[in-house]
């Protein structure tokens, strides 16, 4: 496959390659890790995201959390810890502790995590547009980027959201990673044409295939299209070419779609090794580096893990506590009703 | 039948009013002097009233929808707010529902108050998944965090002729999710008020118009509210509580009228709130009249006449003097224009089921 990586954005500096190198080392570690703690009886349920780290590193860092805004999937664990939500909380979701996570979307900028394919697409062209509403100078406009896979791109909402952005010159980054699979179907039973960036023509809009798996391909096209979109000129489709290695959810079994051959072969170069082994011939990193990163990361799982052991179950009362700001007098009976006749108080 | 039938039919009802073009001067007709405390006017002036000083009260307050700008929406609930207010506060989207309500979504995080419309209540339902899935549930997933003062303003129930999907009942489907609340005013005061007490909660709230009523006029109190919560009793009455909304109140208010030559008292009670009911307001009404009919244009099964009935007996098994009786649609899909008139409960039937109550004997 060729991909047209953007060349624009200027190359990334030396620290930069860095920091990425030690966040897919630490993202690849917890990922691999959390699917151990669902064998384990920690967690009920996980999504990997083995072979996209660097789509999701990439591409997480590029965004400036402070101002854009973020609307992740079920599977964006690499995006959250690449703009430092606190991972705790991100995986109490999966822990079943609470839907959409612990974390504070409104403080962090990342979205609540979502469940239904392309739910929140719409929502970033919302968030997008309420900046152009807001009046403020462009560099002080958040951007909104979204996530969405190959197969949610079936979804109408999809349609809806690029058309709705690109009527409105909505500043939004639609980053697709395209993971070869929805589930147990290939992009080529799941997209027609073969490709989520060509419908961007179709919306008038600028769009970019990518090679997902090249971190730093990701974090220039990313930015560029960020920049783009903040300077007012529109939303941007970013289709970034990945793999996804591995079961699409704890619950799935690959090997009744595919074998672990077309894995090996359609997966291509490991997103992780592929930095390491440019940044080592490049005299970016050394073995102590790398040495010293992988110890991070070990590090930084152990306390998640420990953290997310300690996670006891919210409080029953919550159940009721966060339907409404003005809860129903309803709703209120339910939950002293609640209270008189459960354990739990 | 097509929209712009029904449209242009509309605009014939409208001409019968005196409503004006733009809101600058539908304003001036409505204030008549400083001091005056109610005024007549239509429903749609009432909303439209409403919404404009909504705009006025909340910069952060945006309306859209299709065709709510120049056009001032198929019913001309937004008439001249876009000239008022500007293409930024008030603005056409692209033809899709799913999109306007996720869009929605996206406003309320970035801290707006959006008040969008969709056209017809029958499209809704390519939006239903983002109204359920999102709306309803953002505040819970994000933990209080993000809000969602969204008030979606749904044209709503039949009595208009319309083509198929132009008249549908949708308020047990709506009252039914988590999350949501729901509300429909069956008079112009109502209108006005509870949509603006609507427009300033930090829920959101489906806004259930009776497209119907949108060119009746009636009195109203643009400075006392009255109360904006619960029900209301519309008629005191002694034998019999009448529990309607929307459209059904006025229709149940005639049925009061004819029931008193006949000496019997009705107590017409007008829910107003679908979600959430006024159990209180049930209870305190059947307590007196120990008997109760509802009245509802959607189908019968699983419609909200059978959360009222369980509520009422509930609260008041002990005084009722015969089962709570349902007068409602049937379930059928919404039947067109010709056979409305059958489907829709009509002051025959409703006065069959109140026979039918007064007259229950244990067996
Ligand atoms: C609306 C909706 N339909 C079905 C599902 C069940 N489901 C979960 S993930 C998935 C496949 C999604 O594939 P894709 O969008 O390519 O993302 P990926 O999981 O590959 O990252 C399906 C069918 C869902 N979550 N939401």
């Amino acid at each position: 496959m060729v991909f047209n990586a953007p060349t624009q954005h200027p190359s990334l500096t030396e620290d930069e390659l860095r920091e990425l190198y030690r966040l897919l080392v630490t993202v690849r570690h917890l990922d691999t890790s959390a699917i151990a703690w669902q064998r384990q009886g920690l967690i009920p349920g996980y999504a990997p995201e083995f072979g996209q780290e660097a789509a999701q590193v990439g591409s997480g860092y590029a965004v400036d959390p402070t101002l854009d805004f973020v609307f992740p999937t079920y599977r964006e664990m690499g995006v959250a810890r690449a703009m430092g939500v606190d991972m705790v909380e991100y995986m109490s979701t999966h822990k079943a502790t609470w839907h959409g996570g612990l974390y504070n979307p409104a403080e962090t900028h990342l979205a609540p995590i979502q469940a239904v394919v392309a739910g929140s697409v719409l929502h970033a062209v919302g968030w997008a547009h309420g900046q152009t509403l807001s009046g403020l100078p462009l560099e002080q406009r958040g951007v909104a980027l979204t996530y969405f896979g190959d197969g949610a791109s079936s979804q109408g909402d999809v349609h809806e959201a690029m058309n709705f952005a690109a009527v409105m010159k909505a500043p939004v980054v639609f980053f697709s990673q395209n993971n070869g699979w929805a589930i147990s179907v290939p992009t080529e039973s799941q997209v027609a044409g073969g490709s989520v960036a060509a419908r961007a023509a179709g919306y008038g809009m600028e769009s970019v295939r990518i090679d997902g798996n090249d971190v730093e391909a990701v974090v220039r096209a990313t930015r560029q299209a960020i920049d783009h979109a903040r300077a007012g000129h529109g939303p941007v489709v970013i289709e970034a070419m990945t793999y996804r290695r591995g079961p699409h959810s704890t619950s799935d079994d690959p090997g009744r779609y595919r074998t672990l051959e077309d894995e090996r072969s359609d997966g291509g170069e490991d997103p992780v090794t592929r930095l390491r082994t440019r940044l080592l011939d490049a005299g970016i990193i050394d073995e102590a580096f790398i040495a010293e990163s992988l110890e991070a990361a070990k590090a930084e799982e152990e306390s998640i893990r420990n953290g997310v052991v300690a996670l006891e179950p919210r409080p029953g009362n919550e159940m009721f506590d966060f339907v409404f700001q003005e809860p129903t007098q309803a709703l209120k009976a339910q939950a002293a009703a609640w209270r008189e006749e459960s354990e739990h108080v | 039948m097509s929209e712009h039938t029904t449209a242009s039919d509309l605009d014939a009802a409208q001409d019968n009013t005196v409503e004006t073009d733009t809101q600058q001067q539908s304003r001036e007709n409505v204030f008549p002097s400083e001091t005056a405390k109610t005024t007549t006017m239509s429903m749609q002036a009432a909303l439209n009233l409403a919404l404009s000083e909504t705009l006025e009260d909340n910069p952060k307050t945006v309306i859209f929808g299709e065709d709510v700008g120049k056009l001032g929406g198929v019913f001309r609930i937004t008439d001249g707010l876009q000239t008022k207010f500007g293409a930024d506060r008030v603005f056409d989207t692209p033809l899709a529902e799913s999109g306007i309500l996720g869009m929605s979504v996206g406003l309320a995080m970035a801290g707006f108050h959006p008040i969008p419309e969709v056209q017809f209540d029958g499209f809704a339902y390519p939006a239903i998944n983002q109204i359920v899935c999102q709306i309803g549930r953002m505040n819970y997933r994000s933990r209080g965090t993000m809000p969602m003062p969204i008030t979606l303003r749904v044209p709503s129930f039949g009595g208009i002729r319309a083509p198929e999907h132009h008249g549908e009942s949708l308020e047990a489907l709506f009252a039914h999710v988590p999350g949501l609340k729901v509300v429909s005013p069956s008079s112009p005061h109502e209108a006005y008020h509870l949509l603006k007490h609507s427009a300033t909660r930090p829920d959101p709230v489906i806004f259930m118009e009776p497209k119907s009523r949108y060119w009746q006029k009636g009195e109203v109190d643009l400075k006392n509210a009255g109360s904006v919560e619960g029900s209301k009793v519309v008629r005191p009455g002694k034998h019999l509580t009448l529990v309607a909304w929307g459209a059904m109140v006025a229709r149940c208010l005639q049925v009061a009228e004819l029931a008193a030559e006949d000496g019997i008292e009705i107590e017409v009670l007008d829910l107003r709130w679908l979600k959430p009911i006024d159990a209180g307001g049930l209870a305190a009404s059947v307590a007196k009249t120990r008997r109760a009919v509802v009245v509802h244009e959607a189908p019968r099964t699983s419609g909200l006449g059978a959360e009222v009935a369980a509520l009422i007996s509930e609260q008041c098994f002990g005084t009722l003097k015969a089962p709570v009786e349902r007068i409602t649609g049937f379930d059928v899909p919404y039947p067109s224009g010709d056979l409305e008139d059958e489907y829709i409960p009509n002051i025959d039937r409703i006065l069959f089921g109140i026979q039918r109550v007064l007259e229950y004997r244990r067996g």
